[in-house]
């Protein structure tokens, strides 16, 4: 258990390490920052003090070591637009982000499992197969695209719902059915298969032959055996959540970590674009290792040997 | 001795196509050992799940008689159903591998089984598993009950299965060939236990096998399964003695059984293998591989009685020689 | 015909009848599609109040033919979406084989490539990317071919290391075959099924992801009529002309719904996983 935990761990460094050289090399490489910064009207005098002041002079391994020293300690840089710590953008950016994502997936989760478990239920019925082609269906809408559909049904026409901003908390509702929208029909086709796999074994078999209650067979029996690919899930698609919040919080005005990136792109803001990159990858491969680590909890067999 | 479970003509279908049971009748004494004889395929299990109410999703039960302990059983609903499993009426299986949850220890699935049907405490459900645990031959039961089945050997399993069996001391357990996946050695300390627990506990038992072996240890009586039908039915002794359907003979002459077959005598053979049989059949289901078979059996099979309680479905006289082979 | 056989006919229905709208846009389109007319800015479609027989799906907020634009916009899907897959798939297929079929090392690292892969943010990445090089269709494919091939990378790896131990493979061994003889004419045909319905979802996807890309205004640089574009630039007007947003969206939906059905089809008619 020890030793699966340190290899895991090992693999999240060695990962987080390469994203930083990732994130750091695509805005390196694929052009001259100083240009990109400086803007259409600049000179070259511009340019040559906007490299100086930056520190973009230096050879780009000097850079690079720099800014993975500083990363290591905190120090995310400084962005050029807000002329702000970006650790501090992000960490101000963070509370509507998580809430979005966390909502995002409590939404799924509450739909995706109990809808999972009803159709292993009635394997092959009519039930079923509706679902299942329900989630085919749900799979091919563009979220950006429900987004505005949303807002211009519930927001606009029914009046119910805020159409943007978080002053309150319904204003995390519309965008939350989005992102869970995308979720669920993977949610739904695993909790569905897991359960299928799990009502079909022997030890559901000895359940039934004890005299067990249905909701104890289908609840503690199959579906603790069948909550393990679920969890592992729910862990990636929240880091897939939080990624692609960047859609999500353009189409209803949300100021969160996703607007932050993307706001910064289009403003040319690169250590702020570098930051995001490196933050959201962080989070997606802490998450990975939590849901690791509960399966190894949920699952026995990993735990005690 | 009284009737524990009697089943009359049961009959199970998992499709239109074909019946996986076709009108099995079996008797099951208190205090018995009945064993259900047959090779792979002609329906031994199915009919015990069927019994149990367990069986797969699409399979169809019909009987003309089902009764446990004097109440027909055939018409409870799936709830009551599960009111009489795991208390007056056990099971276990084959594969004792895979039939305990992973995810819970041996000792919350076995107090689960009490508390459902007893309720009490779980402190004292443990103690009871504890005890159980003890008593079909587990050291330590005290560290065994906060295991998981993983940590367990096949044949640990089998007896954690066994002992989760007497939680609510069944009056009848079901054992479906409970020694098949484990290695010989294991397979006979396990056959010893049940024996000795069925002369303790007074228990029914009714085993399912293919191994005459494990018969001519173990049974009072005997029945033959054949594609789907009890093909012949006697006590254990009369069986042996005097194996009157020609499956029934094929079988013995297949397994050298200690004691019952002759020092250097020839083994057998059946020619072929269990066929399907499709719905609306007439005749005799084992005409095709017998080298007795005549006309008449492709449409009736008799019933006959050989002396009081040895009953075969077969044309053939009681006293029938086989006749030399050309 | 059961719901799924319905599902997977209307698919490919679909899918052939985009794609042939894709290839003859120019023949097909009533009007230019970048042509303006200040004078007719957001025309609603024929069929509603206040449409005109001319323009059967209305006019843009620059008085450009919807339909028109909607045809065009078609090949600009399909394309993506093509591409994408091509690229993604060299990419994938090739790591998926050298992880599957050398084992040991070789699989450690392009099992740690895929990991790296799945923990950088696709959307933001792309965004990034294309900002930086500049946004042309060409820089889209490539960002999109560079970010996707996960899946066929997990998926080739998966089916490799099965087919490699099978009897086949072992013959071919015996018989001194090459291991490039081996892996592309011994293993590779035996896999192509499940990489077909790979192939179909990267193709759904990428469409999808160039629409958001094109959404957030870092895709597909105007005036090209890409739908995610058209949804994007139509949107300031959505409140009082709903259609203009309603029209590319449903096009969006019904082709990426034909090319999953489509892909459905071909996973329970090959006999392939798609979960991987």
């Amino acid at each position: 258990m020890l030793v699966f935990f340190g290899r895991r761990l090992l693999v999240a460094l060695l990962v987080t390490l390469t994203v930083l050289t990732v994130s750091f090399a695509l805005t390196r490489l694929s052009g001259d920052l100083a240009i990109a910064i400086a803007g259409p009207q600049a000179t070259e005098q511009d340019i040559i003090i906007i490299r100086k002041a930056y520190g973009l002079d230096r050879p780009v391994v000097v850079q690079f070591v720099d800014w993975v020293v500083s990363a290591a300690s905190g120090d995310l840089g400084r962005s050029y637009i807000y002329h702000e710590p970006v650790a501090r953008l992000i960490k101000d950016r963070l509370p509507v982000t998580l809430t979005l994502g966390l909502t995002g997936l409590l939404i799924a989760m509450a739909t995706a499992i109990p809808i999972g478990i009803l159709a292993a239920m009635r394997e092959g019925t009519l039930f079923d197969r509706g679902i299942m082609m329900i989630a085919v269906i749900g799979q091919a809408m563009p979220s950006f695209w429900l987004g505005l559909l949303l807002i211009i049904t519930f927001g606009l026409k029914l009046g119910w719902l805020p159409i943007s901003g978080v002053d309150e908390w319904d204003g995390y509702v519309l965008p939350g059915i989005v992102l869970a929208f995308a979720a669920i029909p993977a949610m739904m086709r695993l909790t569905r298969s897991g359960m299928v796999d799990a009502l079909a074994s022997d030890y559901i078999r000895t359940a039934r032959a004890k005299g067990l209650s249905r909701a104890s067979i289908v609840l503690k029996h199959a579906l603790r055996n069948a909550a393990m690919p679920v969890v592992a899930v729910a862990a990636v698609q929240l880091g897939f959540m939080l990624s692609g919040s960047v859609v999500i919080e353009s189409v209803f005005a949300l100021h969160g970590v996703g607007y932050l990136g993307w706001e910064s792109i289009s403003k040319n803001d690169f250590p702020v674009v570098q930051a995001v990159v490196l933050f959201l990858a962080v989070v997606y491969i802490f998450l990975t290792l939590m849901a690791d680590l509960l399966n190894a909890f949920l699952d026995p067999r990993l735990r005690t040997s | 001795m009284s009737t524990l479970l009697d089943v009359q003509d049961l009959r199970v279908r998992f499709n239109t196509a074909a019946e996986a049971v076709r009108g099995v009748s079996v008797r099951v004494e208190t205090g018995e050992t009945h064993c259900l004889v047959g090779e792979s395929g002609c329906g031994k299990s199915v009919s015990a799940l069927a019994v149990m109410g367990l069986l797969a999703k699409g399979g169809i039960r019909t009987a003309d008689r089902l009764e446990f302990a004097g109440q027909d059983i055939s018409r409870l609903s799936e709830r009551q159903m599960s009111r009489l499993r795991g208390d007056k009426i056990a099971m276990i299986f084959q594969e004792p591998m895979t039939s305990l949850n992973p995810a819970y220890t041996v000792g919350s699935q076995m107090a689960e089984v009490r508390m459902r049907h007893r309720g009490g405490s779980k402190r004292e459900a443990l103690d009871r598993a504890a005890a159980l645990l003890g008593r079909v031959g587990i050291t330590a039961p005290g560290m065994r009950l906060a295991q998981y089945p993983h940590q367990l050997s096949g044949g640990l399993r089998q007896r954690v299965m066994i002992a989760m069996a007497l939680m609510c001391d069944p009056e009848l357990l079901i054992a479906d060939e409970p020694t098949t996946a484990l290695d010989v050695t294991v397979q006979a300390q396990i056959l010893r236990l049940l024996m000795e627990l069925q002369r303790e506990l007074g228990l029914a038992i009714l085993l399912i096998t293919h191994d005459l072996g494990i018969v001519a240890r173990m049974a009072h009586r005997v029945s033959v399964m054949y594609a789907g039908k009890v093909v012949e039915s006697a006590t254990a002794d009369s069986l042996f003695a005097a194996p009157t359907h020609p499956y029934t003979r094929g079988l013995l002459d297949c397994v050298p059984i200690p004691g019952k077959v002759a020092r250097g005598a020839p083994l057998g053979s059946i020619p072929g293998t269990v066929p399907r049989i499709p719905l609306g059949f007439q005749g005799c289901g084992f005409r095709d591989r017998c080298a007795h078979a005549d006309a008449s059996c492709a449409t009736i099979v008799p019933q006959q009685t050989r002396q009081p309680g040895h009953a075969y479905a077969c044309r053939l006289p009681a006293g029938w020689v086989a006749e030399p082979v050309a | 015909m059961s719901i799924r056989q319905i599902a997977g006919t209307l698919g490919a229905i679909i899918v052939f009848g985009v794609a042939l709208m894709a290839i003859f846009a120019p023949l097909l389109v009533p009007h230019d599609p970048f042509a303006q007319d200040l004078n007719l800015r957001l025309v609603p479609p024929s069929f509603m109040d206040g449409g005109q027989p001319d323009h059967f799906l209305g006019t843009d907020q620059l008085g450009r033919d919807y339909f028109s634009r909607l045809i065009y916009g078609a090949r600009i899907s399909m394309l993506i979406g093509v591409a994408t897959v091509i690229t993604s798939g060299l990419i994938g297929i090739t790591l998926g084989m050298l992880g599957g079929f050398l084992g040991g090392r070789a699989d450690m690292v392009v099992m740690f490539i895929i990991t790296c892969r799945l923990s950088i943010p696709l959307i933001l990445v792309a965004l990034a990317v294309v900002s930086l090089v500049g946004s042309s269709l060409t820089v889209v494919v490539l960002t999109l071919g560079l970010l996707l091939w996960e899946r066929f990378a997990v998926v080739t790896r998966t089916t490799v290391m099965q087919v490699r131990t099978l009897d086949y493979v072992s013959a071919a061994w015996a018989a001194g075959c090459s291991r490039t003889h081996i892996l592309l004419r011994e293993i590779l045909p035996n896999i192509v099924h499940h990489l077909v319905v790979v192939a179909t979802l990267e193709m759904a996807i990428a469409i999808l992801l160039e629409a958001a890309l094109s959404f957030l205004g870092l895709g597909v640089p105007p005036p090209l009529p890409s739908w995610g574009l058209m949804i994007s630039e139509a949107k300031d007007y959505m409140f009082f002309s709903p259609w203009v947003i309603m029209v590319p969206g449903i096009s969006l939906f019904i082709l990426v719904l034909g090319i999953n059905f489509l892909g459905d089809a071909l996973r329970d008619f090959l006999g392939a996983t798609r979960d991987a």
